[in-house]
């Protein structure tokens, strides 16, 4: 894999709520090490001492309970919140020093953001709902109507621009703010728990969808889940937070198989390891077969145990085992997959 | 606790029994400290009139200005409704636009209730304004509208800006709060005064009190219904780039509509109940006419056009509720592809019947204007009504009239009137600090010294008298009739609709009946209290009993209490706070009603502020009119506390 640029990057971000949170910060350099400090002085810590970087076109998840801060490390990212202290590096630009204006400026070219609760605007139809971020950038009509027709077709909800959001069910209400949040192209995309409110079949079908608009758009995506099946499936790399601060930050593989902290384990314990690891975390080196003929098949590195698993029962042979170019990198043999599906 | 409970009592009694020999100044404030406050504010009245200046203008020059802003779309509104588009001035003056016809405003009010909600409701409202057609109100009803028409837009968008304001910054809140508490205590008839000053007799009068009296509760529901508006919408409209305006008018405001049109129809009833004390500073219409039949005694064209109010009220009401809920229409592909007339087809139907009926009305003039030789008038049989219970039933009137005159309402008065200053003040207090702690022992102190320190302290005890006992008749009455609806669906939505119906007659309705039977004097004016106040009293007990969690009635019925242990033990316990509102709500309503009653012959402040009135003394009026706010405020925060109190007591908060 070719090293790619960080898009966003938090050094040391810090959010306390309640009065003279700064005052605390800065009386007490080392709280990061004595969280009970900062419950005796009355604040809440809901973000402590956060460092990660989001990278070019990767998919980042926050994974946690509810309360662990996820919101709010999010709200800070994208400054809907003055984080109390730290440093938030946008592409090498500091959020945190910019204006408000170059602030609106950036939310409304270059971020997009979808909410847990749709948060569309009750009055407008999918199609007001979906220019509106084009509106407020005084788009003309015609203009900001075009594009959020393209994006309402891309989601799927072609024939329904005319319908008002209460006319449309909790997944079509979804599709249509997301429809929303990508009509301005952004760069940054942030979601915050965009599915937790659906049903878990139409979660499922979201998530594919989900994952099929990235094919197709690439984007640098922040994306927020309290549910680690919906992690494993989405993510190119997790960060799990308890209590505010990030426990761990890693491949799902890396989570499953070398969980840092007890608290990790804990919560990867009951995930089928199957669906977390990848073909490439468990292939072998290419041995003697040498030729591709005597593969039974060909399978790519990013593939998961689970969505291979299938093919391999009938075959004899071991997989090839390519990767993005299509240059065969690896083996994949059937006993290893047997021994992962053992392990549950 | 009860230990400072008991000694301040035993204080008081001491005070009481024998004060009068021992301390004199205690059962009488001193003449000599009284507080010529009522002076000070005429003066500064006088001040501001004559030579208060903002550097660039005078303040005359500012409420001219105010007062030209009213008046053009008032002339307007007037012209189209009522006399028609005049040229010139005075009696040579000549219409040239007739106004609208009746039955385009009929039509139009159809149109609206059709278009809101149902053909119900647009029967509804047609029904109504044909009621002022044949009843030959049409026209004192239509100066009505007009000046309505023009107090609810003023007093909407200022509501709106003054809560903007409220919810973006605190510090304005902070500041509102208590000018809205007392904007909403200190009775109308107060700030009559200092208006007239400023603004002369008329109608432009009489649209600015009604501004200033129906614009609070707009800034109130403004404030809650932007704090309403759902965390994510407001991060999205961040998230997007909204600048502060582009946030407020298009994410907050359209967000919070269905909240904000409730305040709307707030505004438009609390103008309506202005209708009849803005005649008293120039308005016509409607108003006017009660006002002069109530001067007349002419009871039966009283009546009429008090009917004639709350016919008006009823429609505007429904309508501008049916807009609040209106559901948003459905989607529609071919909506956009319509033509302009056909997309608002309401509205083309409309002119197009205003248009007709204005060309054919300068042929036929009953097409203008409903010929007087069609209106009913039902006059003589309210008098006649009236002369008959009064024959039939005089003896058992007046008896009953008499009988609780003597046995409850004089003793009661002897009482309070009896109390030494000192003593009560200090009990005050102590109900403060035990309720709220020290601020609010201070704030009741303070503001019943006032009272004393002002003068008006006898004045203040009749009007306790007065309102005490209103009170107590309303919750004996109000409260056993919320416990019974309450667990009767049925009776329940009787019930609802006659008390929400009870709360859309403005309160001078209320005084004409009472008039009639019972004449002037204290115990009338105790009747039309309690008739005004009683609605509250229904509600909130029986919302309180419906809303007790169900879980606890059946544990109740599991452990084997009967239905009256449930009643008492559970339901009316945990009711308990909900009833405290009600209560609240009550007194509230009671004292501002209590004013008016001023006009059948009390003795209380109400009669103090109307006397400032007829004499146009500012001052006089300011003071009396504080002194009722301030009562008012002392029960608000006592009961609001206590029932807070109770709240946490009972593990409800
Ligand atoms: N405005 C605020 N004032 C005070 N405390 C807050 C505020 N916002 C969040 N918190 C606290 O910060 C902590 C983290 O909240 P946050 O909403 O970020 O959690 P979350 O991980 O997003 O949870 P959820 O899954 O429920 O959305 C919580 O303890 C919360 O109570
Ligand atoms: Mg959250």
């Amino acid at each position: 894999m070719t090293e790619t640029r960080s898009k966003l990057i938090c050094r040391s971000v810090w959010k306390l709520f309640g009065n003279g949170a700064e005052a605390f910060l800065r009386a007490n350099p080392d709280a990061a090490s004595a969280p009970t400090k900062i419950a005796e002085a009355g604040l809440i810590g809901a973000v402590r001492d956060v460092s990660l970087e989001v990278r070019e076109g990767e998919i980042f998840v926050i994974m946690g309970l509810s309360g662990s801060g996820k919101s709010t490390l999010v709200r800070c990212m994208s400054r809907l919140i003055g984080p109390t202290a730290g440093e938030i590096l946008f592409d090498g630009q500091d959020l945190l020093k910019a204006s408000a204006k170059e602030m609106i400026e950036i939310r409304r070219h270059r971020m997009g953001m979808v909410f847990q609760h749709f948060a569309l605007l009750p009055h407008l139809t999918v199609l007001g709902n979906v220019a509106f971020p084009l509106e407020v950038q005084g788009a003309s009509r015609q203009d900001r109507e075009a594009r959020a027709r393209d994006v309402i077709d891309l989601v799927g909800l072609g024939g329904r621009e005319g319908y008002y959001p209460r006319e449309l069910s909790g997944g079509q209400q979804q599709r249509v703010g997301i429809a929303r949040s990508l009509a301005v192209e952004p760069e940054l995309w942030f979601l915050d728990e965009p599915f937790s409110a659906l049903d878990p079949l139409i979660r499922r079908e979201m998530q594919d969808e989900f994952l099929r608009l990235q094919q197709m758009l690439k984007k640098t995506i922040v994306f927020i889940t309290h549910d680690f099946d919906e992690a494993i499936r989405l993510a190119d790399r997790i960060a799990i937070m308890k209590d505010g601060a990030v426990d761990q930050i890693g491949a799902p593989e890396d989570l499953v198989m070398r969980p840092a902290t007890p608290y990790v384990a804990e919560f990867t314990r009951d995930v089928s390891r199957a669906k977390a690891l990848s073909v490439g975390s468990i292939m072998r080196p290419l041995g003697n077969a040498g030729a591709r003929g005597d593969y039974a098949g060909e399978l790519t590195a990013d593939q998961k145990i689970a969505q291979v698993a299938p093919l391999l029962r009938a075959a004899g042979q071991p997989f090839a085992v390519v990767n993005g170019t299509g240059e065969v990198i690896g083996e994949l043999v059937r006993d290893d997959v047997v021994d992962i599906l053992m392990d549950g | 606790m009860a230990l400072v409970w008991v000694a301040a009592l035993a204080l008081a009694i001491l005070l009481w029994a024998i004060g009068s020999d021992v301390a004199p100044w205690a059962m009488k404030y001193p003449r000599d400290l009284i507080i010529p406050l009522k002076f000070w504010i005429s003066d500064l009245m006088a001040w501001l009139v004559e030579d208060a200046t903002f550097g660039l203008f005078t303040f005359t020059e500012l409420t001219r200005g105010i007062s030209w802003l009213i008046e053009r779309p008032y002339r307007l509104a007037l012209g189209l409704l009522s006399h028609g588009l005049l040229r010139g001035q005075g009696s040579d003056a000549v219409q040239i636009l007739p106004p609208l016809s009746w039955i385009a405003i009929v039509a139009t009010v159809v149109a609206l209730g059709r278009y809101t909600k149902d053909w119900a409701l647009a029967a509804l409202a047609g029904g109504c304004f044909l009621y002022l057609a044949i009843f030959g109100q049409w026209q004192s009803a239509m100066i009505t509208l007009a000046s309505i028409l023009i107090a609810v837009p003023f007093g909407v968008a200022g509501g709106l800006f003054v809560g903007l304001a409220g919810y973006r910054w605190r510090t304005v809140e902070r500041v509102i709060r208590p000018v809205l508490d007392l904007m909403q205590t200190v009775p109308v008839f107060a700030y009559l005064v200092p208006i007239l000053f400023l603004f002369g007799f008329g109608p432009v009068s009489a649209i600015v009190a009604t501004i200033i009296y129906a614009m609070p509760p707009m800034v109130r529901i403004t404030i809650l219904a932007l704090r309403g508006v759902p965390d994510d919408t407001v991060d999205l409209g961040n998230m997007v780039g909204c600048s502060q305006r582009q946030m407020t008018w298009k994410v907050l405001v359209p967000t919070a509509m269905p909240g904000l049109m409730v305040g709307v129809n707030q505004v438009i009833m609390l103008s309506l109940n202005m209708v009849i004390i803005a005649s008293m500073i120039g308005a016509g219409g409607l108003g006017f006419e009660v006002l002069a039949s109530l001067r007349r005694l002419d009871i039966g064209a009283g009546i009429e056009s008090g009917v004639a109010i709350v016919v008006l009220a009823i429609a505007l009401d429904r309508l501008s509720q049916a807009l609040a809920n209106k559901i948003p229409p459905e989607h529609s592909e071919a909506e956009a592809r319509r033509p302009l007339w056909r997309r608002y087809s309401y509205t083309s139907a409309c002119l197009a019947i205003v248009m007709v009926t204005g060309l054919l009305g300068l042929f036929a003039g009953w097409v203008q204007s409903y010929p007087e030789a069609w209106a009913v008038t039902t006059g003589s049989v309210w008098e006649n009504l009236v002369t008959w219970i009064n024959i039939n039933f005089f003896d058992e009137l007046e008896a009953v009239k008499t009988a609780i005159l003597l046995n409850v309402l004089i003793p009661f008065k002897r009482f309070l009137l009896g109390l030494p200053w000192i003593a009560v003040v200090g009990l005050l207090a102590v109900a403060g600090w035990a309720l709220g702690g020290w601020r609010l022992a201070l704030l009741c102190a303070a503001l019943s010294l006032f009272n004393v320190a002002v003068g008006l302290w006898a004045k203040s005890m009749i009007t306790v008298y007065l309102c005490g006992i209103s009170v107590i008749f309303a919750c004996l009455i109000g409260i056993p009739i919320g416990i019974v609806a309450a667990e009767r669906e049925r009776l329940w939505s009787g019930v609802k609709v006659v008390i929400d119906t009870l709360q859309t007659l403005p309160s001078f309705v209320y005084l004409m009946p009472v008039v009639m039977l019972f004449r002037v004097g204290d115990f009338a004016a105790m009747i039309a209290v309690v008739a005004y106040a009683l609605a509250p009293a229904i509600r909130y007990t029986a919302h309180g009993i419906r809303q007790v969690d169900p879980q606890l009635v059946e544990a109740g019925i599991v452990s084997g209490c009967t239905r009256i242990q449930i009643l008492t033990k559970i339901k009316l316990k945990l009711a308990l706070p909900e009833i405290m509102l009600g209560i609240n709500q009550t007194i509230m309503l009671a004292l501002s009603m209590l004013v008016i009653t001023a006009l059948v012959g009390t003795r209380d402040l109400g009669q103090e502020v109307y006397i400032a009135l007829t004499k146009a003394d500012t001052g006089r009026g300011i003071t009396a009119g504080l002194s009722v706010a301030f009562i008012a405020i002392i029960a608000d925060r006592l009961i609001t506390a206590g029932a807070k109190r109770a709240k946490t007591r009972l593990g409800l908060e």
